[in-house]
C-alpha cells in the first residue's frame, strides 16, 4: 500500500502528547512515527534503554506509551528484549496467549545506549536471532548527562567531554559505523534514516524492519537541539542537510544487499550541515579551515565506499 | 513416590528446574555453577523440558532477560557464581525493585583478588542488600529442597521478590551425596504455576515497567519493597509447613541444633555446620552445652527468632565464610549483633572469619572456637571480637 501520510496521521496515536521531552526533541518524533509503524491491530512491547527517552516518557505515575513499555536499565534493552521475545515463544507455545495477537518487540536507545554500554548486549540478541527490532535514536552524544561524546559523536563535534580550545578542536575520532557493523551480523534487514519530509523514508524502513522476521535494525540520525545548537524548529531542515551532504546517506540492506533509498542530486558541501550547529562553530574559525577540508574528505571517501556497496 | 539417588548439588538444582520446567532459562556458565545450564540444555535436547533455552553472552545480559521474560509474564530462571553474579549486580537491584520473581541458583564463589574458584560466601554476601531473598543449603538435600520452595515463595501475592538459591561452590555443587528426589509429578503439584495478574504481553491490558520515579514517589516503592521482604518471612515458614506435609522433611528459617539448653554457640551457614555439629555431638558427649544455628534464611534476616535462640548463651561466635572489609567483622556477624542488641542480659559476641577462597574448615577448627567461647564465658573476657582463623601463621 501506498504511504499516505494524512492515512497514517489520522491513525490512533500510540505515543502520547504529556511526555517531558525537550520542545523540538528528535527523539518525540521518532517514537510517533515508530508507533505509526506497527500496524494498528497488532499490539508491541518496546524495551527501552536509559537516556532521555526512557526518562521523559515514563516518568511515575505518568506514561506517553499505550503500548506495554519495559524499562531495566542502560546497556542491557536488546537483552530485555531477548527474554520478552522468547516469553512471547513459549506463551504461545503453551497457549497462554492468544496466538491470532502479534506482539512485536520493539527495542529502542539512543546511541549510548546503543554504539557504547549496550554493544555487548545488542551484538548478543543480533547473533541469536531473536524476532525483534532494534530503533536507535542517535543524537550523537549522551544527553542525558549533558552531551558527553560517545562514538557516535562525529569528528570536530565540541561535546562537554570533548570541548573546542585552544588546544582542541572538538572530538578526535569519527562517527563508530554502527549501521555497517550490524550489517556484518548478518541481520535480514538494516536501515538508515532520518526525520523529513512526509517521513515515508522512515515508515517504509520502520515498517519493513518491524514486519521483516529476525533480528532487523534502523538507525535513525536524531537531532537533538539542545546538545548540537541549533534553533528547535529547524529540525527538519538540519536532517535534510545531513542527507543532502551525504553525511548520513539513507539506504536499507536487506539480506545482505545494499540499496540507496535516495541520492542527492547535487551532493552539498559538509559546511551545509555544520554550519547550523553550534557544535561546529569553532571549526568556522580562521586557522580551523582545515577540519572542514579533513571532514568533507572522511565523507566523500564514505560515500564512494557505500556507492561501491550498492552497485 | 520419591526415589533416592545420587545427585552432586549441581544436579539436583537441575533435576529440581527439569521437574519445573520453567518458561525460560537465560545462562552464562561460570564455575562451579556451569554444570547447572549443561544439564538442562541436556534436557533441552532431550525433549524433557519444553523450556525457552538462551544462551546469552554475559550474566548482564542473563538477568536482564530474565527481566524481561518475568515481566511479559514468564516463570524465568538463570544460574551462576562469583563473577557472574557481581557482574549482575546492577540488574539484581533491579530486579527486586521491579519486584520481579526469578529464580537465581548461586553456586557460592570467591570474589577474585587473586583469582580462585573455590567456595566462600563473598559473592552472595556482596548482594546481600540487592534485595533477594537469600536460602542456603547445608547439603544436596537441602539444596534440592531449598529450590523447589524457592518459586512458591518469590511469586507469592505478598512478596513478588527475586531469590537466590545458594549452595557451597564445590563442596555441594560438584559432591555426590545419595538424595530423597521426589516425584516429577508431585513436584509440579507442589510448585505449581505462575500467573501474574498483569503483564507485558496482556492482550488487552498493557503494562509498563521501570519508571523514572522522582523523589515524590521513589520512597513509598522502596518502602513497599522493603515491606515485601518482611512479608516474606511468613511465606517462607508457610511454605516450609506445606513442603513438610507433602514431602516430610522440615525447615525453618534457621536450623538450631542441640540448643535447647545451650551456653556456647555458633552461627554459621552451609556446608560447615556438619563439620561443626561433629565438634558439637563430641562436646555434648563431655557434657558441655554447646549449640549451633545453621542459617537457612539470611535474607529476610530472621533477628528476632535469632535473638530468643541465642539469649540464654553465655557465649556466641559467629563464623562468617566472607570477609566484610569493615574493619570490624562480616555480615554474618553485624546482622547478629544487630538482632541481639536490645537484650539487657546478651551474651558475649565474636566474629571468626574463616574459610575464605575454599580454606579448610575441619572439626578440629570448629572445637577450638567452642573452647575460646567457654573461655570467654569463665573469664569474661571477650578477647579480640573479631579475628581469622585457619590462616597460614596459624600454623595451618
Ligand atoms: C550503567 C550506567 N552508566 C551510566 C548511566 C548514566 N547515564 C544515563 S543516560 C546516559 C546517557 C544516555 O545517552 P544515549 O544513550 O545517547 O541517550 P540520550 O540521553 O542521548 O537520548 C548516561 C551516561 C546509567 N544510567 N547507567
Ligand atoms: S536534551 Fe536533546 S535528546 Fe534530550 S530531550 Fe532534550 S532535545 Fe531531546
Ligand atoms: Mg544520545
Amino acid at each position: 500500500m501506498a504511504y499516505n501520510l494524512k492515512e497514517e496521521m489520522n491513525k490512533p496515536e500510540r505515543f502520547h502528547a504529556g511526555h517531558r521531552l525537550c520542545a523540538g526533541c528528535g527523539a518525540g518524533v521518532v517514537c510517533r512515527a515508530m508507533m505509526r509503524a506497527v500496524d494498528t491491530k497488532d499490539k508491541a512491547v518496546i524495551c527501552n534503554a536509559t537516556g532521555c527517552l526512557e526518562v521523559s516518557s515514563f516518568q511515575y505515575p505518568y506514561t506517553a506509551w499505550e503500548d506495554s513499555y519495559i524499562h531495566t536499565a542502560f546497556e542491557n534493552a536488546s537483552a530485555t528484549a531477548s527474554g520478552v521475545e522468547a516469553a512471547a515463544r513459549v506463551m504461545k507455545r503453551r497457549g497462554r496467549i492468544d496466538p491470532d495477537t502479534k506482539f512485536k518487540i520493539l527495542a529502542i536507545g539512543g546511541d549510548g545506549g546503543t554504539y557504547d554500554i549496550g554493544f555487548q548486549s545488542l551484538s548478543g540478541a543480533l547473533e541469536r536471532g531473536h524476532d525483534f527490532t532494534y530503533f536507535c535514536y542517535d543524537n550523537n552524544a549522551y544527553m542525558n548527562t549533558g552531551t558527553q561524546r560517545s562514538s557516535a559523536t562525529p569528528r570536530f563535534a565540541s561535546a562537554t567531554t570533548t570541548p573546542s580550545g585552544a588546544e582542541s578542536v572538538g572530538k578526535k575520532q569519527v562517527q563508530k559505523d554502527l549501521t555497517q557493523i550490524v550489517v556484518a551480523h548478518g541481520s535480514p534487514y538494516v536501515a538508515q534514516t532520518t526525520l523529513f519530509g512526509t517521513m515515508k523514508d522512515f515508515h517504509e524502513k520502520a515498517h519493513r524492519a518491524i514486519y521483516t522476521k529476525g533480528p532487523t535494525f534502523v538507525n535513525v540520525l536524531t537531532p537533538c537541539p539542545r546538545g548540537w545548537g541549533y534553533p528547535a524548529e529547524d529540525l527538519i531542515d538540519i536532517c535534510k542537510a545531513a542527507v543532502e551532504t551525504c553525511i548520513w546517506p539513507l539506504y536499507e540492506v536487506v539480506d545482505g544487499e545494499y540499496r540507496l533509498t535516495y541520492e542527492p542530486k547535487k551532493k552539498l558541501p559538509v559546511e551545509e550541515f555544520m554550519r547550523r550547529q553550534s557544535r561546529f562553530a569553532h571549526c568556522f574559525k580562521s586557522g580551523n579551515e582545515w577540519t572542514i577540508e579533513a571532514a568533507q574528505e572522511y565523507v566523500d571517501r564514505k560515500w564512494e565506499e557505500l556507492l561501491s556497496r550498492c552497485s | 513416590m520419591s526415589t533416592r539417588e545420587r545427585l552432586s548439588g549441581n544436579e539436583a538444582i537441575a533435576t529440581a528446574m527439569r521437574q519445573i520446567d520453567p518458561d525460560v532459562f537465560a545462562m552464562f556458565p561460570i564455575t562451579p555453577s556451569t554444570e547447572i545450564p549443561q544439564y538442562f540444555a541436556q534436557y533441552v535436547a532431550d525433549g524433557k523440558v519444553d523450556t525457552e533455552f538462551i544462551c546469552v553472552e554475559s550474566e548482564h545480559s542473563s538477568l536482564s532477560a530474565c527481566l524481561g521474560a518475568e515481566a511479559a509474564g514468564c516463570r524465568a530462571i538463570t544460574a551462576t557464581s562469583s563473577a557472574g553474579l557481581s557482574f549482575m549486580n546492577e540488574m539484581l537491584y533491579v530486579a527486586a525493585s521491579s519486584r520481579l520473581p526469578v529464580v537465581l541458583a548461586v553456586a557460592c564463589r570467591a570474589l577474585t583478588g587473586p583469582i580462585n574458584i573455590n567456595h566462600d560466601y563473598s559473592d552472595s554476601m556482596a548482594e546481600r542488600d540487592s534485595g533477594f531473598i537469600q536460602l542456603y543449603g547445608e547439603n544436596n538435600q537441602e539444596v534440592y529442597d531449598n529450590y523447589l520452595c524457592a518459586h512458591r515463595i518469590a511469586e507469592h501475592p505478598s512478596v513478588r521478590l527475586p531469590l537466590m538459591v545458594c549452595e557451597d561452590g564445590f563442596i555441594t555443587s560438584h559432591a555426590i551425596e545419595n538424595i530423597e528426589i521426589e516425584d516429577d509429578e508431585a513436584v509440579k503439584r507442589f510448585v505449581g504455576q505462575y500467573r501474574p495478574e498483569s503483564y507485558l504481553l496482556k492482550k488487552k491490558h498493557p503494562l509498563a515497567v521501570g519508571p523514572y520515579g522522582i523523589s515524590s514517589y521513589y520512597m513509598e516503592a522502596r518502602v513497599a519493597q522493603a515491606e515485601a521482604m518482611k512479608a516474606a518471612k511468613q511465606v517462607i515458614l508457610e511454605v516450609a509447613e506445606d513442603f513438610e506435609k507433602t514431602f516430610g522433611r522440615r525447615y525453618g528459617l534457621f536450623e538450631a541444633y542441640r540448643m535447647e539448653d545451650a551456653e556456647y554457640a555458633t552461627v554459621l551457614m552451609g556446608s560447615s555446620a556438619g563439620t561443626a555439629k561433629a565438634a558439637v555431638d563430641s562436646l555434648r558427649k563431655d557434657g558441655i552445652k554447646a549449640g549451633l544455628i545453621k542459617l537457612r534464611v539470611f535474607r529476610p534476616f530472621p533477628g528476632e527468632e535469632l535473638k530468643e535462640a541465642l539469649k540464654n548463651c553465655l557465649a556466641v561466635a559467629v563464623l562468617d565464610k566472607s570477609e566484610g572489609f569493615s574493619g570490624c567483622g562480616g555480615p554474618v556477624f553485624s546482622e547478629t549483633a544487630g538482632a541481639l542488641i536490645n537484650l539487657d542480659k546478651k551474651p558475649k559476641l565474636i566474629d571468626i572469619v574463616y574459610g575464605l577462597g575454599g580454606r579448610d574448615f575441619t572439626v578440629k577448627h570448629a572445637l577450638d572456637v567452642y573452647e575460646r567461647l567457654m573461655k570467654i564465658a569463665d573469664t569474661g573476657e571477650t578477647g579480640p571480637v573479631y579475628s581469622h582463623m585457619g590462616v597460614r601463621s596459624d600454623g595451618v
